[in-house]
């Protein structure tokens, strides 16, 4: 049996066509890698469309995979709908992000797009009366060791993690996209004010398309785990694809980048989707996003390093490079998070807390 | 399904319960469900303390076992494959075994005596075995799926399985989480008819109590669906296609509580039962 590498995935997911020919054993090779990716439903929603005939054993996993898919949706818009409940009487705007703001929105993102969390954006100064409304409703607070507590409340750009008590869905309270202290600091108010009401959810927000854009951007460039990172680029793909539809689209883009503070990240994030996966991105938009000072054109190493660690985690598990180069772009998304000295602390914190935990674990396993 | 393993216990395994997968897998370059391997630990344990570790592509979803487990852990891992990976069925805990195109499903709370009373419904009644372990219904035809791999025998049921005729045990695995255990060789007729689908008739919850009276009481729908949905491992992942399916499952089915002190005691209600 073959492999099927990244690169092909990528290949097979821009023109499905090329699977029309494929053997039994290539649509599972295929199939398997789109699943390492977390890129199966995307798969299987392109393919379907394109109505490329397959084996029968290929269309179970594919149309298994997209019915889970609706089954998440459906999920979310329940969850949205239990948040719209626990927050209304604030009346503040809750803003959704990634996959829950793509599926409640119904953006063409979401159409076979797997997700775990959901992720809300609220102002700042309610997030106390947010998390009381949101525990009173079910959720609590994941993190319970005073470090974590500490490490999300007063450094992170969110609160620890919170589970729903009866259905296990885990929730992320936002009120801001990049840690506090992060070199970048974007003013999460732009996003918060121009997000867009829904219909029949007065309290919930979807941010503008340029926001949406660039939040997965920054969100694939800052958080140093990138075992969804070639499905993160298929979403910043997809969502420039239907941002582009409007005319004023990529002037919004450059302009929301400049006002949040974040052109060198949305720079690198467009230059690196159009590497990996060959999107379109208007010269001018490069252009007018390119950093003023010094560089003119997004280094080299880090594109790379990129590509290397974006490989689907089947390949990536295999290759001492990916591995390398994951490790490098998480020590170096910590070091945009976190100014050196904190970082220092907050490392040698998390290695001695897994020394700790693992003593007691390698006895009783053995 | 591609499998790997170092271990000749797992192709021993293989090899005794499989003899037709083999076959038939050796042949053809065919679609791969499942790729599985069962690989040593690494490091210094590899020497001091053999240890197996279930794969299933690159995700190792299990705490590693001794190694002399390498052919249960094969069992539990595929079982763990079959629930957890979408494949557009319903699947649930619970054995089958069928007459014909009619089923009987007997749900499987731990404990309750299922693998012994479908041991004994195979090996002394003659039924085709669907599987155990697993009810796997595909909700495009309502029907069950059969999956006719080893019944895995815990403790005591092994030794009264292995009185029962035409019973082939494989090797005894001591001190396993579960106990003891030893698998029976599913009969070749049930391999054969692997492909053939069943539709739900009974649907039976066993109970082995103890001496105590035998009772057989019949249930409504509602109630063995609530009993069921709790035994499914992909309900709430199935969404509504699972609940409808479910339902159909049970439209057309009796269903019955059963304690018993005996496996003949067992057998005899679930001959009034079935008129089997």
């Amino acid at each position: 049996m073959n492999g099927i590498r990244g690169a092909q995935l990528v290949s097979a997911l821009k023109s499905p066509n090329q699977a029309a020919q494929f053997t039994s054993s290539q649509w599972s090779a295929l199939i398997a890698c789109a699943r390492a990716a977390n890129l199966a439903g995307l798969l299987a929603e392109r393919v379907r469309s394109a109505a490329i005939p397959m084996p029968a054993d290929a269309a179970r996993h594919l149309d298994a995979i997209l019915q889970l898919g609706r089954r998440q949706t459906q999920s979310v818009l329940w969850e949205v709908h239990g948040l719209q409940r626990a927050l209304a009487p604030l009346n503040i705007p809750v803003v959704l992000l990634k996959g829950a703001a793509y599926a409640v929105s119904g953006h063409p993102v979401s159409r076979g797009r797997l997700f775990g969390d959901i992720d809300i954006l609220v102002p700042r100064e309610v997030l106390g009366d947010v998390e009381i409304r949101l525990m009173v409703a079910g959720w609590m607070s994941a993190k319970s060791t005073p470090y974590d507590q500490r490490y999300y409340r007063t450094w992170m750009h969110e609160l620890p993690p919170m589970v729903n008590v009866r259905r296990g869905t885990v929730l992320d309270v936002h009120h801001t996209i990049l840690p506090l202290t992060s070199r970048h600091r974007p003013d999460a108010r732009h996003i918060i004010e121009a997000a867009q009401a829904l219909p029949g959810l007065p309290a919930i927000r979807v941010p503008r398309p340029e926001h949406l854009l660039i939040h997965s951007i920054v969100h694939l460039l800052h958080e140093g785990e990138l075992h969804n990172g070639l499905r993160d680029l298929f979403d910043i793909d997809g969502l420039l694809r239907a941002g582009a539809l409007e005319t004023d689209f990529w002037p919004r883009v450059i302009d929301a980048a400049h006002t949040l503070d974040l052109t060198a990240p949305v720079f690198f994030g467009l230059h690196l989707v159009h590497q990996v996966i060959g999107s379109e991105i208007p010269a001018p938009a490069l252009a007018a996003l390119q950093p003023a000072s010094g560089a003119q054109r997004p280094s080299r190493s880090l594109t790379w390093l990129y590509r290397q660690a974006v490989r689907p985690e089947s390949e990536a598990a295999e290759s001492l490079l990916a591995t390398a180069a994951r490790l490098a772009i998480y020590v170096r998304a910590h070091w945009l998070r976190m100014p050196p000295h904190l970082l220092a602390c907050h490392l040698a914190h998390k290695s001695m807390m897994r020394l700790k935990k693992n003593e007691p674990a390698a006895e009783g396993r053995a | 399904m591609r499998i790997r393993s170092p271990f000749s216990a797992v192709s021993a395994h293989l090899e005794t319960f499989y003899p037709d997968a083999l076959a038939s897998g050796r042949r053809a370059e065919p679609f791969t469900d499942f790729d599985i391997r069962i690989i040593r630990g690494a490091g210094l344990r590899r020497w001091l303390r053999p240890q197996a570790h279930f794969m299933l592509d690159h995700i190792d979803p299990f705490l590693p076992l001794p190694a002399d487990q390498a052919a249960p852990l094969f069992e539990w891992g595929l079982n763990w494959c079959l629930a957890s990976r979408p494949l557009g069925y319903l699947v649930m805990h619970g054995a089958v075994v069928a007459s014909d195109g009619d089923a009987l499903v007997m749900p499987g709370f731990p404990g309750a005596g299922k693998s012994t009373l479908c041991a004994a419904l195979t090996f002394v009644e003659g039924w085709r075995l669907l599987s155990d372990e697993l009810t796997i219904l595909d909700p495009e035809s309502d029907k069950l799926l059969p999956n006719p791999r080893p019944i895995s025998l815990k403790n005591e049921s092994i030794d009264i399985v292995a009185r029962f005729p035409g019973v082939s045990l494989g090797p005894r695995y001591e001190d396993t989480r579960k106990g003891t255990i030893s698998h029976a060789a599913p009969p070749a007729a049930s391999r054969i008819a692997a492909a053939q689908h069943a539709r739900c008739r009974w649907v039976v919850f066993p109970r082995f109590i103890a001496s105590s009276p035998p009772f057989c009481d019949e249930i409504s729908r509602a109630e063995a669906f609530a009993r069921i949905a709790e035994q499914s491992f992909n309900r709430d992942r199935m969404g509504e296609t699972g609940f409808r399916a479910l339902c159909a499952m049970l439209d057309g089915a009796h269903c019955f509580d059963i304690g018993y002190d005996s496996t003949d005691a067992a057998l005899t209600m679930v001959r009034d039962i079935t008129g089997q």
